[in-house]
């Protein structure tokens, strides 16, 4: 298993250089100097001439990126244009709260979406499965940000029950994090549906029943057990949808996350931030499917990493 | 020689395709939901093609004193902040909306496909090359990769669909790639390559229609992607910018306004969720027609 999860990092690496060479041509791109870009549009000549020589802008631009890439492995991601502050405080002191949001909703998903995709496939083709498939549509073609401004006046608004954005108690964390659930607890109904459907119809299952087990244990032992690996895969790769989805949930309730301090920071064309915190992105959503990966060897026994 | 080749290693495709093409339009009819897609997405176009016609009027022209009105029989819909007809924003939005969504299915599919094809036909270090690059862009998830995007290129429509686009274009080589993969084992690709037929030509006349089956469901789910994506970044502020009337930028503005005018956030909402929804109807629709075993 460590020689796998040592495999699976070391093949995270040409993926992470991938995501540096990006980033480090994303500022290339830019029109102008990106000694200029990087000192923000208040930088005297002195502290432009300064920052041009910390990132080596007058050497060759293979030197520039090795330098660049030796900054980021000690994550050393500058200084926010803004604050002056370094980038990875910025991001440390805000990541918290994006993981916060996203483990509960991501929780809420899960807990709405599995069973909710079970009884689909348990009643294929009745009210109930249409109902769930129709909702499920309805959760993926709807705008997230829509969705929590609606909530909003709803349970802001008309009913006072809840704060309308900020951080403080669980109040301010149930409207956001419903919101950004509903995108992906359509996800994970439609997979459940369809992975059940197809373990509801194996020989296996037909067994068990003919053993004259109750069906709640036929559904629940024989065939979502079954199930779960496409139903965890896409669990994973939602996470990536819920990242998105963190970014535009954040703005609508204010919420002090990476995802805000993203869209801040290409307000203010803050580019140091906004190439961390797309790093970050990025690192997340590969760590969560490496974690994905592992999941595997726990919910099937049959596959050994070894 | 050649060209005669080529039509004879075809016949057979072509006459399967015909009968397949029937088959499908009988199998489309018969699925509701997908017919409903269908005519949400008739309703959309009309409304897009004739909103000048339905709304006389400018939808950017201010007027201050009929600010926050809500609906009425004078204003179907009410007015914005800026006293603007809310639903004269939301028809020439349907046009702005459209033109995105087929800007960035353009770009996703005029360069995804044919890297697709190559990678998925010639492989070797052309695979290779585009494979480390398509996995690179698919380390982002696909909103976080047209905001970074968007922060290089600057607010506006047309770095919107250049944006949202190259965030497809992974999608579609990975798409093409897989299908050639299998195609190319098929025996009249083979044949064609026996009888000499060049590479293009194989591509582009053999493997490139019996590809289309997924391009064609991607697609139609790509533009209801294209949709979301863009009303997102309209309503962060870093898409297409007011006062033309987008729909997620019109939602950004209505956002002060929740507590005293929730009527300004509700419809354009409902514009861009019946859009989103016609593709995603008909999308799965064709997928369901075209190939039941087919699942993106």
């Amino acid at each position: 298993m460590l020689s796998y999860v040592i495999k699976r990092l070391l093949s995270m690496i040409p993926v992470l250089i991938g995501i540096s060479i990006l980033l480090f041509f994303m500022l290339r791109m830019l029109p102008g100097d990106p000694a200029q870009v990087l000192a923000g549009q208040m930088a005297s000549p002195e502290e432009i001439a300064t920052i041009r020589t910390q990132l080596g802008l007058d050497r060759p631009i293979y030197e520039q990126y090795l330098s660049y890439l030796g900054r980021l492995v000690r994550l050393d991601l500058g200084r926010s244009a803004r604050t002056q502050n370094p980038v990875i405080e910025e991001i440390w002191a805000r990541l918290p709260n994006t993981v916060l949001l996203a483990v509960v909703a991501i929780s809420l998903a899960c807990l709405l979406g599995i069973p909710a995709g079970i009884i689909s496939a348990v009643r294929p083709y009745t009210w109930v499965d249409y109902a769930v498939t129709m909702g499920a549509l309805f959760g993926i073609s709807m705008p997230v940000f829509w969705l929590g401004m609606m909530l909003v006046v709803l349970f802001s608004v008309i009913l006072r029950w809840l704060p309308a954005g900020g951080t403080g108690g669980w109040q301010h964390v149930v409207l956001p994090s419903v919101t950004l659930a509903s995108f992906v607890v359509a996800f994970i109904a439609r997979m459940t549906r369809s992975t059940m459907l197809e373990t509801l119809a194996q020989d296996y299952t037909t067994t068990a029943r003919s053993k004259g087990l109750k069906e709640n244990v036929v559904v629940i032992k024989h065939a979502l057990k079954n199930a779960l690996i496409p139903i965890v895969t896409v669990v994973g790769l939602q996470f990536g949808l819920l990242l998105g989805g963190a970014v535009l949930t954040e703005t609508v309730f204010a919420w002090p996350g990476i995802g805000r301090l993203i869209v801040d920071s290409i307000l203010a064309r803050d580019y140091p931030v906004i190439q961390g915190t797309i790093l970050i992105f990025g690192l997340l959503y590969l760590l969560v499917n490496l974690a994905v990966d592992l999941a595997y060897a726990y919910i099937d026994p049959r596959i050994r990493y070894d | 020689m050649t060209e005669e080749t080529d039509k004879n290693v075809c016949l057979p495709v072509e006459l399967s395709a015909e009968s397949r093409f029937r088959r499908f339009w009988a199998k489309l009819r018969r699925n509701k939901a997908a017919v409903a897609g269908a005519i949400l997405l008739l309703i959309y176009i009309l409304c897009a093609l004739l909103a000048p016609v339905i709304f006389r009027g400018n939808p950017a022209a201010p007027n201050l004193i009929m600010a926050l009105e809500p609906p009425s029989l004078k204003d179907l819909l009410g007015t914005d902040e800026l006293g603007r007809s809310i639903l004269g924003r939301v028809l020439y939005g349907a046009r702005i909306s459209m033109l995105i969504a087929i800007g960035v299915v353009a770009v996703g599919l005029f360069i995804g496909v044919p890297l697709g094809l190559v990678s998925g036909y010639f492989g070797g270090k052309a695979d290779f090359l585009i494979q480390r690059v398509t996995d690179t862009m698919l380390a982002f998830p696909g909103f976080l990769l047209a905001l970074a995007l968007v922060s290089v290129l600057g607010v506006g429509i047309n770095n919107t669909v250049i944006s949202i686009g190259i965030s497809m274009i992974p999608l579609y080589i990975r798409l093409v790639r897989g299908c050639v993969l299998t195609v190319r084992e098929e025996v009249y690709v083979e044949a064609a390559r026996a009888a000499g037929t060049r590479d293009a030509v194989i591509l582009f006349r053999h493997i490139l229609p019996n590809v289309m089956v997924p391009i064609t469901v991607q697609t139609s789910l790509s533009m209801g992607t294209a949709i979301l994506f863009a009303a997102g970044l309209g309503f962060l502020g870093i898409g297409v910018q007011p006062p033309t009337p987008e729909w997620g930028a019109m939602l950004g503005s209505a956002r002060g306004y929740l507590f005293n005018a929730p009527h300004v956030a509700t419809f354009p909402g409902i514009a861009i969720f019946l859009a989103v929804l016609s593709f995603n109807l008909l999308g799965d629709g064709l997928r369901d027609a075209l190939d039941p075993r087919f699942k993106i």
